[in-house]
């Protein structure tokens, strides 16, 4: 039974399924923070994802050269966080803070120019050809193989996979921790749930905006470093190829839910994954070609069937 | 200190982006009273409150709390200030829960919270079981405690209270009246936007009659209570 | 003489490149302009009008799809109609939502767009794209057209042969050139009129004061998706002359969904949103600034490679291509802050915003 369904089914598609699924997840965390507090859908959120795993590759690359230290993408991310945080509130004060009072369209606007502005900035800076993130190839962790394999269901997982599990469950706990137990975090919930309210309150919009954007950046960061260890390369196209999944996760998830996001971002990368898997007989499910419009369908058939979400998010 | 005003709002005209609303509304709160503003619907109450917060364009007039001027200031610089304001709809954060919703109230006290939370409990006992019901899921009775409850949680030198009553059940708008009356006792000067003319004049020391973006009557509750014009046109037709 | 005809062309082409940007930005200003329908997918729904354009009139082809030799401008209404379907499609399931929705929606559907271009291989050459797409009026010179009629009654195919021998190569240019240029001023002329019909006073009153036009018992979503249509229909149109203009077109790099797309906005944002002369104006103006600073960059980073012997010159073009995106995409954010109605406002005035 093992043999001839689950070793393949789980290895080759489950596993990269919930991989993808994290690596969505905390794209969207961001894009659901956003859209719920600045009331926007952020165009430039990929693209900031995608810079932070630019900046971490500098990072591992200048440790190495000129102190000859290298060092873990996830140590490495730290002052990229750090960056991509910069970045973002920088972008918002002068390029999204001006419209704050203005329709919502027009800062949509912005950001996805500034989808282009970095996108465009990073392929002048770093060039546009692939870089390599992590050498070699990955083997698979030796323990988990061995004792697996001694209860007859070997499983085939690079510790790459479980850096990336394991990074998206800490900060999950994390999140979760901010976002029910500290000031600042129910603030968060609390200008997602009315803006005028919270204005009202005395609540200061512009702070909790600052920190949506710390968070959002963070979560960010740690996509796109999950996303470069995974496919072991950087390019920058890599933040727009996850953006619709991103949205995609969003939406199903419900806007403002960041733990909607979470499942949206799982349920999505499992789809993509699965969606290719032999289920009736020989030939993959769907062509692997389309396997990147799955999330776009996901998406369309929740705007018409539920556009609030699986837990009712706000519907703008 | 107590001969300042607590609230004074002179020849105030304000509106909604150009559109004129209010057209010189003169209305004053003193220190420790109630006063009541009835007025068919449409007739600026929900204005006149806002323009203190600091929502909207006021044109001309002047608004000032215990003598300074709050013309044009931000609504949270407006809370910081002492104003405890309660919306007339949206009051409450419905994904919180009823405490997260009184710590939001919270937001720019330094300390105290969990005593004063400790004290609306006192005030609101139907809330205290609820303390971690997600404020969304109470009935509207409940939801307008809790917004109160929230409004109070600053440090209030006025309350201003948009039509708390509005849609609940009769016992709920008793306890409501009962429990504004309360506050107010506490030491905290009150301005109630009102539909149930009849019981908020009840309670009032002063009412105003507000109709079409100005003052038309005002006077005492007993006053406006006893006024022919006003009991036909807002306390029913018994009279 | 040459160097004036080498510039006339050069003034040509700028004009022909910008009169096809300048029919996109006509057809974002109907879903923008007309009627405040955020579109981010221009490019998907120009990819559909040129590739239905490319596959009805190329020559029978072993890689793709195609030999239907169907006249060019039955291609072309067939391409704008296909354009319209998509995007009654996204309009229906979107349009009610709020604008954000539609922009991811529209990303998406030119995503899809461009997967099934790239993977429908059998039908489309997948990647490699498609090749030999006939241009209006240079299309005369090949065989399999002035071998047939209509052309045929006039001349034989030697007589033909010899005819366009007898022409400069570049002849077809400037009668291109002129069929954009009608096209754009067919359109624009057809959208003044609509814009001061009931039909675009109603789309107005919709995109000012959409709660107003509900009450008024204004179809709003009707309104709205019929702006959406018939804007994407345009910009088919565009997708259609644009293949003939490139002759060459590919799912990828054609239809790049962000530079494309992005260059129309710019346009019709600079132009000024709402009206049409400013779309068409700020499609010429940014094509112009755009095709020149590439001209200038190239220039520039000549006589620095000719200075420092060693450097790559060609390395350091492409970056500056990038660089030049960067630039244009600030200049975007300049525009969109300080002057929002652009170069050429609407003259309808708008209502200020209100607080709360
Ligand atoms: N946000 C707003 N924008 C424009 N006009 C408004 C707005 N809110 C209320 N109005 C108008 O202001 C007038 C007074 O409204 P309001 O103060 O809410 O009345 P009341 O509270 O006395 O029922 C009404 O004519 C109403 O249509
Ligand atoms: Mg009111």
């Amino acid at each position: 039974m093992w043999e001839t369904f689950g070793f393949e089914f789980v290895n080759f598609y489950l596993i990269p399924g919930l991989v993808l699924g994290c690596i969505y997840a905390l794209g969207a965390i961001g894009i659901t923070l956003t859209f719920s507090i600045l009331r926007f859908a952020n165009f430039a959120h990929g693209e900031v994802m995608m810079i932070g795993g630019y900046f971490t590759w500098t990072a591992m690359v200048l440790s190495n050269d000129l102190f000859g230290i290298p060092l873990h993408p996830i140590i490495a991310a730290i002052p990229a966080v750090m960056l991509a945080i910069a970045l973002f509130i920088l972008v918002d004060r002068y390029f999204y803070k001006p419209f704050r009072s203005a329709p919502a369209i027009r800062v949509v606007m912005a950001s996805f120019g500034m989808m282009l502005v970095i996108r465009s900035f990073v392929q002048a800076v770093w060039g546009p050809n692939q870089l390599t993130f992590v050498p070699g190839i990955a083997k698979p962790n030796e323990l988990v193989k061995n004792l697996t394999a001694s209860v007859d269901m070997m499983i085939l997982v690079p510790n790459k996979h479980f850096w990336i599990i394991a990074g998206t469950i800490v900060i999950m706990l994390a999140l979760s921790w901010l976002l029910t137990k500290t000031k600042i975090g129910k603030g968060m919930r609390a200008v997602s749930d009315s803006p005028e309210l919270a204005k009202v309150s005395g609540i200061d919009v512009e702070v909790i905006v600052k920190a949506t954007w710390c968070v959002g950046g963070f979560c960010a960061v740690a996509a796109g470093v999950f996303l470069a260890m995974d496919l072991q390369m950087l390019e920058t196209t890599m933040g727009f190829r996850m953006l619709l999944p991103m949205f995609a996760a969003a939406i199903l998830g419900g806007i403002g839910r960041p733990f909607g996001a979470v499942v949206g971002g799982l349920v999505i990368g499992l789809a993509e994954e699965l969606s290719v898997y032999p289920w009736l007989g020989d030939g993959s499910l769907i062509s692997p070609g389309y396997k990147t419009g799955v999330a776009f369908t996901i998406m369309v058939i929740m705007l018409v069937v539920r556009p609030s979400g699986l837990f009712k998010g706000r519907l703008f | 200190m107590s001969k300042l005003t607590a609230l004074e709002i002179t020849n105030l005209h304000a509106g909604y982006g150009e559109t004129e609303i209010l057209k010189g509304i003169n209305i004053s709160v003193e220190p420790s009273q109630t006063v009541a503003i009835i007025g068919p619907n449409g007739a600026g109450k929900s204005t006149v409150i806002k323009s203190v917060l600091g929502l909207l364009n006021v044109i001309s007039g002047s608004i000032s709390m215990n003598g300074v001027d709050i013309v044009g200031i931000a609504p949270d610089k407006a809370v910081r200030q002492g104003i405890s304001y309660v919306p007339q709809t949206h009051n409450v954060f419905p994904n919180l829960s009823v405490t997260e919703n009184l710590e939001m109230g919270a937001w720019t006290r330094k300390y105290g919270i969990a005593e004063r939370i400790d004290e609306m409990f006192d005030l609101f006992p139907d809330l205290k079981t609820k303390r971690n019901k997600i404020a969304g899921s109470l009935s509207g009775g409940q939801r307008q405690m809790v917004a109160m409850a929230k409004a109070l949680m600053v440090e209030a030198k006025i309350m201003l209270l948009d039509e708390p009553t509005a849609g609940l059940s009769p016992k709920f708008q008793a306890q409501i009246f009962k429990t504004v009356k309360k506050i107010n006792e506490n030491g905290i000067p009150i301005l109630l936007v009102e539909q149930n003319a009849k019981q908020a004049l009840e309670i009032a020391d002063k009412g105003y009659v507000l109709v079409d973006g100005a003052n038309k009557v005002e006077g005492t509750g007993q006053d406006l209570i006893n006024d022919r014009n006003v009991a036909r046109m807002f306390l029913g037709s018994k009279d | 003489m040459d160097m004036l005809i080498g510039y006339s062309l050069y003034a040509i082409s700028l004009l022909t490149v910008g009169g096809i940007y300048a029919i996109l930005a006509l057809g974002l200003n109907i879903q923008w302009g007309y009627a405040g329908l955020f579109n981010v997918g221009i490019a998907g729904f120009a990819a559909i009008g040129a590739y239905t354009f490319a596959l009805m009139t190329t020559a029978p082809s072993s890689y793709h799809f195609g030999g239907l030799d169907l006249p060019l401008p039955l291609a072309i209404f067939c391409a704008m109609i296909l354009s319209g379907l998509v995007a009654f499609f996204i309009g229906l399931i979107c349009i009610r939502l709020r604008s954000d929705y539609l922009a991811i929606s529209t990303i998406g559907i030119a995503e899809i767009i461009k997967l099934f271009l790239k993977n429908e291989t059998e039908l489309t050459n997948g990647p490699r794209g498609i090749n030999k797409i006939p241009r209006v009026w240079e299309h005369l010179t090949e065989e399999r057209f002035y071998t047939k009629s209509p052309m045929s009654w006039f001349n034989d195919a030697q007589g033909w042969e010899q005819f366009f021998d007898s022409l400069p190569i570049w002849w077809w240019q400037p009668f291109f050139c002129a069929t954009i240029l009608l096209i754009v001023y067919v359109i624009y002329k057809l959208l003044e009129t609509a814009q001061r019909s009931p039909w675009g006073r109603m789309m107005t009153a919709i995109r000012e004061n959409e709660n107003a036009a509900h009450a008024a018992g204004k179809d709003v979503t009707r309104r709205r998706i019929e702006a959406f249509v018939i804007g994407a229909m345009v910009m088919g149109l565009a997708g259609a002359v644009l293949s003939q203009h490139l002759r060459l077109i590919d799912p990828t790099n054609t239809f790049d969904p962000s530079k494309m797309t992005f260059l129309v906005w710019v346009m019709l944002i600079a132009g000024g949103s709402g009206n049409n002369r400013g779309a068409i104006f700020g499609a010429f103006l940014v094509w112009t600034i755009w095709s020149a600073s590439e001209i200038f960059i190239n220039s520039g980073l000549h006589i620095f490679g000719e200075m420092i012997s060693s450097m790559d010159i060609s390395l350091l073009k492409t970056r500056a291509g990038y660089l030049r995106m960067v630039v244009i995409g600030l200049l975007l954010q300049y525009i969109l802050q300080k002057y929002p109605d652009g170069i050429m406002p609407e003259s309808r005035p708008v209502p200020s915003g209100i607080k709360l």
